[in-house]
């Protein structure tokens, strides 16, 4: 839906436009591969993080697959065309040579993450949260490793867990998204450089909240970063993750996969704060973001739960899934995509109840400004044997100005005449009426537009970690600053 | 007495379509004015135009509303100046709670004035106090602003608002529309006793009723966009005995 007419007088289209905090870049010198993907470099990036041939023939398998693959051209996204061999596939920060400690990191890299509010020394710490800090291509500081270590939660890069622990990594990599899934997670899976990986043991509860803070740096970098978590019987874990790029014009590519994987009784909760690099107003520059989630409640009475609150890169293409494998379990799924200017989303979620009683949510908050495009994309599958399963399913779509806009596209492929599944889609826009009230209130116009969305942001907000959800918050009052004026 | 608002030859149009049309009016402080009119006649885009709406163009005159130009202030500026406009038609918000939205309210006019801005235990001590003057249930506060209010309850929470930014001049735009005579009642009376004692009144209406409750001291006539009677009380008798085209043939 969207409207040509200018419907409001207040200029909101200044609100938004605040320019990008995080677009810094940070002078390191870094060991490169040449640019392009062959069989050649995938092999060569195997070979330079020491791996075992699995994962050798693993990524081997994947990069064949991919040659064969198309790019995705169903979403509605429109997308340059990508350049794969213009993209440097493995980028490290030199002298990465075994970090012991984090006074080895290159200072430069440490001042990257503190201008980011991420402190990697662990008396400044975050409290209670453990970070996992991914620079360009490669790990570079876990903190709370100790502590973790003491409840046997394994927290660690997924390069060390290739190395420590390469029994549970060849038993679980690839068995959620296998590496064929689809292209960009076959691309993921050829060259896949870093990311995080965590296991949580039996009857554990993760005394901490677990973090992986994702930066992009090098301007010809790919980040193809790739998490792994699993919960075993009874456990229970908090994941964040958060992420930023610096200002480049030239399109960088992003395309990550995180498998989730719970057993029975285990609950794993995944949340997100995307503020890649977004582009320019004109639209030149930005991430483009594409991103394969996907969990799988293989348990009973399991459940996963994603929340992400996507407010950067120019091309947003992410689907954040629950394949519902064990009796009674559930999944859940609550979304806030903001995009502005040039901005393109195409995100949702795929629920896909393959057992009795299981359930499923979906919270969807869709705000389009200035001429981007905002898409909500979801499934929700009821098989045959599926039986009294439900879904609820909610799609709010919220536009600012008179060239944003919003689309929802629900599928709903249900073979089970037991299960009870409901749909509601609303689309808003902020009106005239309802600012001038605020503002006849003395509130001004900026701070309107920014209680009116976090209002419409509420049910979600409400999900994320306290103090996530001030963060979410904040940028999204930034992210508006300028729109109204 | 001092003059709180001072409206000169105003013009003011919507859409390029004339509706104010040489409007006069002068209120001083502790005044009652009524505006009463037909449909149409241009009442309600009276107080949008002085409340700042920006659909609303202001083709020529002048307002002066305590002492500076009222046309130079952003509508935000002239609600912390005192200006306050209570809805016909209050809106909703979802997921903004009516205490969250007061207490920013609040806190940006005393922001402005240069005064504390109070926490939310602090300022949840002063809406009490208001919310017992209006025999309000607290619960009011954490429900989302007006959204699912009955008639009633909007309006009465028009005038919670009202009492807590404490303003020098309200303009009560058709309060009583959809109200019954005794929720109309407690309006009223709230409004009577709360209000600061300096502050002015301007109730723009149709219907008589309100004014046994309210008893103000000039009753203004409006028609196609200006005022063409001014009295006291009487004046509705007349118009309630003659109707509205007693007034334009003469």
């Amino acid at each position: 839906m969207s409207d040509k007419k200018n419907e409001t007088n207040f200029e909101i289209n200044k609100v938004i436009n605040q320019p990008y905090k995080y677009g810094f870049t940070t002078n390191i010198s870094n060991e490169k591969f040449p640019s392009g993907i062959s069989e050649e470099i995938v092999s060569l990036i195997s070979e330079k993080k020491e791996e075992p041939d699995f994962l050798k023939n693993f990524r081997l398998k994947a990069y064949k697959k991919w040659k064969t693959m198309e790019f995705p051209t169903w979403a509605n996204l429109k997308v340059n065309e990508i350049d794969y061999n213009g993209i440097t596939y493995y980028s490290v920060p030199k002298q990465k040579k075994q970090l012991n400690s984090l006074e080895e990191v290159d200072p430069e890299i440490l001042k990257t993450f503190e201008k980011l509010g991420i402190s990697l020394s662990e008396q400044k710490k975050l409290s209670n949260v453990a970070v996992d800090a991914v620079f360009d291509s490669v790990s570079i500081a876990t903190t709370y490793k100790e502590k973790l270590a003491k409840s046997g939660v394994i927290f660690c890069s997924i390069s060390d867990a290739v190395l420590y622990y390469p029994k549970l990594v060849k038993k679980f990599l690839g068995t959620v998204v296998p590496p064929g899934d689809n292209f960009f997670g076959a691309l993921n899976s050829a060259v896949f450089s870093d990311g995080s990986f965590c296991y949580i043991p039996q009857n554990v509860t993760c005394p901490l909240e677990l973090s992986t803070y994702f930066r992009i740096n090098d301007k010809d970098s790919g980040q193809f970063e790739r998490t792994l978590i699993i919960a075993e019987k009874n456990s229970s874990v908090n994941y964040l993750e958060g992420c930023t790029a610096p200002q480049f014009s030239e399109n960088q590519l992003h395309a990550a996969i995180v498998e989730l994987i719970a057993f029975e009784n285990a609950s794993i909760k995944y949340s997100t704060v995307q503020n890649w690099y977004s582009g320019d107003e004109k639209g030149v520059g930005g991430i483009y973001n594409f991103v394969t989630k996907r969990g799988l409640c293989i348990g009973k009475n399991s459940k996963i739960s994603w929340t992400q609150v996507e407010t950067g890169s120019s091309i947003t293409w992410k689907y954040p899934s629950c394949v519902l494998l064990g009796k009674n379990s559930s999944g859940e799924f609550y979304s806030v995509a903001l995009t502005n200017n040039f901005q393109q989303a195409d995100t949702g979620t795929k629920m896909i109840h393959l057992a009795e009683k299981t359930t499923s949510k979906i919270i969807s908050k869709g705000i389009s400004c200035g001429n981007s495009k905002n898409s909500y994309r979801g499934l929700v599958k009821i098989g045959l044997n599926a039986n009294s399963s439900r879904n609820f399913s909610q799609c709010d779509s919220f536009l600012i100005g008179a060239n944003s806009l919003a689309c929802t596209y629900p599928y709903l492929d249900i073979w089970n005449p037991n299960s009870i599944i409901e749909h509601e889609a609303k689309i808003s826009k902020v009106s005239e009426e309802q600012l001038f009230y605020l503002v006849q209130r003395g509130i001004s116009v900026e701070n309107a537009v920014s209680l009116l969305i976090s209002g419409f942001c509420k049910d979600v907000f409400t999900m994320l970690p306290m103090e996530f959800a001030t963060e979410a918050d904040k940028l999204l009052s930034l992210k508006l600053e300028g729109t109204v004026g | 007495m001092n003059k709180i608002l001072e409206i000169k030859n105003l013009n003011a149009s919507i859409n390029d379509k004339l509706i104010i049309k040489d409007f006069n009016l002068t209120v001083e402080e502790n005044e009652i004015h009524v505006i009463m009119g037909p449909n149409g006649s241009g009442k309600s885009t009276l107080s949008k135009v002085l409340a700042g709406h920006p659909s609303y163009e202001v083709n020529s005159g002048k307002i002066t509303f305590c002492n500076k130009d009222l046309l130079d202030l952003d509508p935000e500026i002239r609600a912390h100046e005192g200006l306050f406009l209570a809805f016909q038609y209050p809106i909703e918000i979802s997921g903004v709670t009516n205490y969250d939205f007061l207490r920013i309210a609040y806190n940006e006019k005393q922001k402005y004035l240069k005064q504390e801005e109070l926490d939310p235990l602090e300022f949840m001590g002063l809406t009490q106090k208001v919310l017992t003057k209006l025999d309000m249930n607290p619960s009011f506060l954490n429900r989302n602003l007006n959204e699912g209010f009955s008639g009633g309850e909007k309006k009465r929470n028009e005038i919670l608002q009202m009492l807590l930014l404490n303003p020098k001049l309200v303009i009560l735009d058709e309060i009583d529309s959809g109200l019954d005579v005794d929720a109309l009642k407690i309006i009223c009376d709230g409004i009577i006793k709360n209000l600061d004692k300096k502050a002015s009144l301007i109730v723009i209406t149709h219907y008589p009723k309100i004014l046994s409750y309210l008893k103000p001291k000039f009753v203004h006539i409006m028609t196609d966009g200006k005022i063409i009677k001014t009295g006291n009380l009487e004046l509705v008798e007349r118009l309630e005995e003659k109707g509205y085209s007693a007034f334009t043939k003469t």
